[in-house]
């Protein structure tokens, strides 16, 4: 107890010392002015104070507890007695109480004869179990994935509306690849075509905002409708809600989508790219599954609620805020608008597209592990040091532009700080994976969430070295941001969905995709991904080193050609994958039969199983 | 229910993720953005936009352009070339909402694909050059990859002024095409781009110091320190940055825009008075041709020298080299400006 309070003492000392200082920091003069005043008002000096009370408090506390200790201990029976205790015990057993000990004793000696699984009597398979038999022994090209259980206690009518938010999601993505890899194309082709609507730079951000908005937004919240209930063990607060989001959210990016082909750009902020009539829609699909998801947590049968939820209502919530925020108009004339720009686009990745997205990993990788999550308490941390650094660092989009050098170095500052919450999700994500080396081979959702959480790592982490002002004088403005922007919107954020509806569909409708073609799905997006992040890279930065040596900028447009084509190659792989991948869905989802009652099994085929197994 | 533990009461939860979100919002984006807004008006020197660029800009937002062009001279030297001073928070004070439905560009931009903008009219001042690059930029630039943008443009048989018809080679013309006349949206567009310009600061004022950040070039070690003086500029290059989107890279210009240089009488002149001048002062007295800017405030006598060196030895051209004392002899006579560059490195 005593333990405790001192734990509290530290943490307001400690929380006294965090807000004081900043408080008075604001306050001074830049940096120059003279120390005036007496050595107390300083804020170090009342720091180091305070950290010396902490010492001195603590001592005192440890010190009490411990002459306590003493006292009590003085009064506590010897060991002497306590052993003479023990053998009166012995002495005095009840027959029953020795016949358990002696039972417990032969039961530890058991061991086993070797002849147990052998016998006369007919193999049977009398609840399905065995779901595939080969006879003959021969090295497969493909290693054979392991076949996954329907869910039996689904709501069709959930399934449906789950189903439905999937499918939106995987159109979305594939119409908005293929323009990206159009744009792409472009690089390499400017003369392709000549018409207005398909020009480069109103198609630009019609894929930035198709995938953004309809591929990545839908598909999270279609699953957020299935884990969000599961988790909570009640129905869904209400489907109709859940059909209102899904058609506004495909009315924003359709709408948003024809505006900015016929010329109509909010204001060419990245992101922000549809007028505010058509982002209202988007905003309040978005607001609608936040009642959803939170009136659904409201009613939950159990006392707390699950760490994907703190995630998905944390998303959904700062995802409202952040288009509010980005979208009012009183603050933006002037620079204004570049911090609440760099703000805006950067929130939208982070606390929206991230947040959610690590709220159902933090689902679906246990079930696809079959094991439960590494450490509830690094999800605690990651969750509120997510919120603290990553709101901070939207000024990095632009380190030395004319914004307040300070702003420009508290970006920077937090932006390094992302480090903690990169590390704790990590770090949780892969000792879940730990010991499951052969279930990650046996599996074809498994590989997409750990490419997912490599790519969480690397694009991460790549991010804070590149607020970096070194790296900024190399890397900014080039190509070298397109590449950052893939390895993190799709590397993260598109593996991990994919990793989570691949565990999700097949267990919906209980009909599972063709392995052959998940692997090609997995295999073009990952090579391809790949191709496109290492040319921008490279490109990147052999552009910005000819603009540092001076070179004339026509020259870094040149040497890029190669690096566009590559990135092109790249992008097209990457929509192959796309199109199989909704083939996969459409087969999942459409072609499933609704998931049968699982109470008898299969008759067809376990007589046939047994026939073969009794030949043998 | 009543909880205080955070992860057992969904209200104390979620009111904390929107406090504590709207708050570090309000710290790190809400206030500065309010602050740096109040704080801020256009130099006394700005020009405003008139309605007809106001026009352009929303074309330029419209079309995406904002994808590929920045607008903003950062504080480190290797944006030097870009602008001849830091941009300041008064070069963008003028903005504002463009209208009810559309927000406040958002020009300083996140990607350099195609050149910054903030000086383009100081580096391009025709707007003959401007219409025909945007009609399809690789006619006057081969190796662009801009996009072309033929639907600014339209054919004038519907008897638009034929004065401002232009002459297209014939390769890059849109099928069908006879006499190719801007519409007033490439017209307001155009507008648009020719008055981007930094505004001078007001007399006396000092801009400030672009950041040394660029790694310096390893000059010729040791030797390099007895040969005195900095390496000779390369003409070539200065040519490519300075002169090329005009007079082409084969120096043959573009017929009925830009006059060619190959073969020219002026280049070729042995005595290269007149070439001097020209590049020192701009030129606009031919109406056929588009208009030369003077380049006296930006490039040095030296740089000057090897252009007129490299342009008198190139494309079959056999004439002798100038030295950078003759062209500052004739700046002299002039009285013509230095560049900024030059008083800063004597």
């Amino acid at each position: 107890m005593e333990r405790k309070r001192l734990y509290w003492l530290g943490q307001l000392l400690g929380l006294a010392v965090l807000l004081g200082s900043p408080v008075r920091g604001l306050a001074q003069a830049p940096a120059a002015a003279p120390v005036e005043g007496p050595m107390l008002t300083q804020p170090a000096v009342l720091g180091m104070l305070a950290l010396l009370l902490v010492i001195v408090v603590g001592g005192v506390l440890v010190l009490v507890s411990r002459v306590a200790a003493l006292v009590r201990g003085s009064q506590a029976p010897s060991h002497e007695v306590v052993g003479g205790r023990f053998d009166e015990t012995v002495t005095n057993l009840t027959p029953a109480q020795l016949a358990a000990i002696v039972a417990r004793q032969q039961a530890q000696e058991f061991h086993l004869s070797g002849t147990e699984l052998g016998g006369a009597a007919p193999v049977r398979d009398a609840h399905g179990v065995v779901q595939h038999v080969d006879l003959e022994v021969h090295a497969p090209w493909f290693h054979e994935k392991r076949r996954v259980a329907p869910f039996a206690d689904l709501d069709p009518r959930l399934t449906q509306l789950v189903a439905a938010y999937l499918l939106c999601a995987a159109f979305w993505l594939v119409l908005g690849t293929a323009v990206g890899w159009y744009v792409g194309v472009k690089f390499v082709r400017p003369d392709v075509d000549h018409l207005a609507a398909l020009s480069f730079g109103r198609l630009r951000p019609v894929h930035t905002n198709m995938v953004f908005w309809g591929w990545s937004s839908l598909a999270m919240l279609g699953l957020g409708h299935f884990v969000v209930p599961r988790t909570n063990n009640v129905p869904l607060y209400s489907l109709r809600w859940g059909w209102w989001a899904l058609g506004l959210i495909n009315a924003s990016v359709l709408l948003g989508s024809l505006c900015l082909m016929n010329g109509l750009n909010n204001g060419g902020g990245e992101y922000r790219e549809y007028i505010w009539p058509v982002m209202l829609l988007f905003a309040v699909g978005v607001g609608l599954s936040f009642g959803n998801f939170y009136q659904t947590v409201a009613r939950r049968t159990t006392e707390e609620f699950y760490i994907s939820n703190w995630y998905i209502l944390g998303a959904t919530v700062w995802g409202i805020v952040l288009t509010v925020i980005g979208y009012l108009p009183w603050y933006q004339n002037g620079m204004g608008e570049t911090i609440i720009q760099g703000y805006y686009m950067h929130m939208g990745v982070g606390m929206w597209f991230m947040t959610f997205t690590l709220g159902l990993m933090y689902y679906f990788l246990p079930m696809s592990l079959n094991k439960p999550i590494y450490s509830y308490s690094l999800g605690v941390l990651a969750f509120w040091t997510q919120l603290l650094f990553y709101t901070m660092i939207g000024t990095h989009h632009f380190i030395f532009s004319p914004l307040p050098w300070w702003l420009q170095t508290v970006a920077i500052v937090f932006s390094v700080g992302m480090v903690i919450p990169v590390l704790a999700g990590t770090i949780n994500f892969l000792m879940t994976f730990r010991g499951g080396r052969k279930r990650v081979g046996d599996s074809y959702s498994l590989p997409f969430l750990l490419m997912g959480v490599l790519f969480y790592f690397t694009g991460s982490f790549q991010g804070s070295l590149q607020a970096l002002r070194y790296t900024n004088l190399v890397w900014h403005f080039t190509d070298f941001n397109v590449a950052h922007s893939h390895i993190t919107m799709y590397g993260i954020i598109a593996f991990m969905l994919w990793g989570c509806i691949y565990t999700l569909a097949p267990r919906l409708r209980g009909r599972e995709p063709r392995q052959g073609l998940v692997g090609v799905h997995f295999w073009c997006a990952l090579l391809g991904l790949l191709a496109y992040a290492g040319a921008l890279m490279v490109g990147g930065t052999l552009k910005g080193q000819s603009w540092l040596a001076g070179e004339p900028f026509i020259q870094s447009v040149v040497l890029m050609a190669p690096y566009w084509l590559w990135r092109a190659i790249g992008g097209t792989l990457m929509l192959l994958a796309h199109v199989v991948f909704f083939y996969n869905l459409v087969d999942m989802l459409l072609l499933g039969q609704a998931p049968a009652p699982v109470a008898e099994p299969t008759p067809a085929f376990a007589p046939q199983a047994d026939e073969i197994l009794e030949s043998v | 229910m009543k909880s205080w533990n955070l992860y057992k009461n969904h209200r104390l939860f979620t009111g904390t993720v929107f406090l504590g979100f709207v708050g570090l919002s309000a710290l790190i984006a809400l206030q500065p953005a309010a602050r740096v807004q109040a704080d801020n008006a256009p130099l006394p020197t700005a020009v405003a936009l008139t309605t007809d660029q106001q026009a352009g800009l929303q074309v330029f937002i419209g079309e995406g352009c904002v994808a590929c062009h920045t607008q903003q001279v950062r504080n480190i030297d290797m944006d030097q070339r870009w602008g001849g001073r830091p941009g300041l928070p008064a070069d963008y004070a003028w903005r504002q909402r463009q209208d009810v439905w559309r927000a406040t560009p958002s020009i300083l931009g996140s990607e350099r694909t195609g050149p910054d903008l903030t000086e383009v009219s100081v580096r391009q001042p025709s707007d003959l050059w401007h219409l025909l690059h945007l009609y399809q930029p690789r006619s006057v630039v081969k190796e662009s990859i801009m996009p072309a943008f033929p639907w600014l443009f339209q054919d004038s048989v519907a008897g638009t002024p034929a004065g401002l018809a232009l002459h297209i080679p014939g390769g890059y013309r849109e099928p069908g095409a006879h006499t190719i006349v801007p519409t007033r949206r490439a017209q307001q567009l155009v507008a648009y781009l020719l008055s981007l310009k930094q505004a001078p600061l007001p007399t006396g004022a000092q801009p400030a110091a672009f950041l040394k950040l660029t790694p310096p070039k390893e000059a010729a070690p040791a030797v390099g320190a007895a040969a005195a003086g900095p390496p000779a500029p390369d003409g070539a290059a200065l040519y490519a940055t300075n002169c090329q989107p005009c007079h082409q890279a084969n120096g043959e210009g573009l017929k009925g825009a830009f006059p060619p240089l190959k073969g020219s009488p002026v280049v070729n002149d042995k005595d290269a008075t007149l070439m001097v001048n020209i590049i020192l002062q701009g030129y606009n007295p031919r109406p056929e041709y588009g208009v030369m800017p003077p380049f006296a405030a930006k490039l040095s006598d030296a740089e000057i020298a090897a252009i007129i060196s490299h342009e008198r030895s190139s494309w079959g051209n056999a004439a002798a080299p100038v030295t950078a004392d003759f062209v500052q002899k004739i700046r002299a006579l002039l009285k013509a400006p230095s560049p900024i560059a030059l008083a800063q490195n004597p």
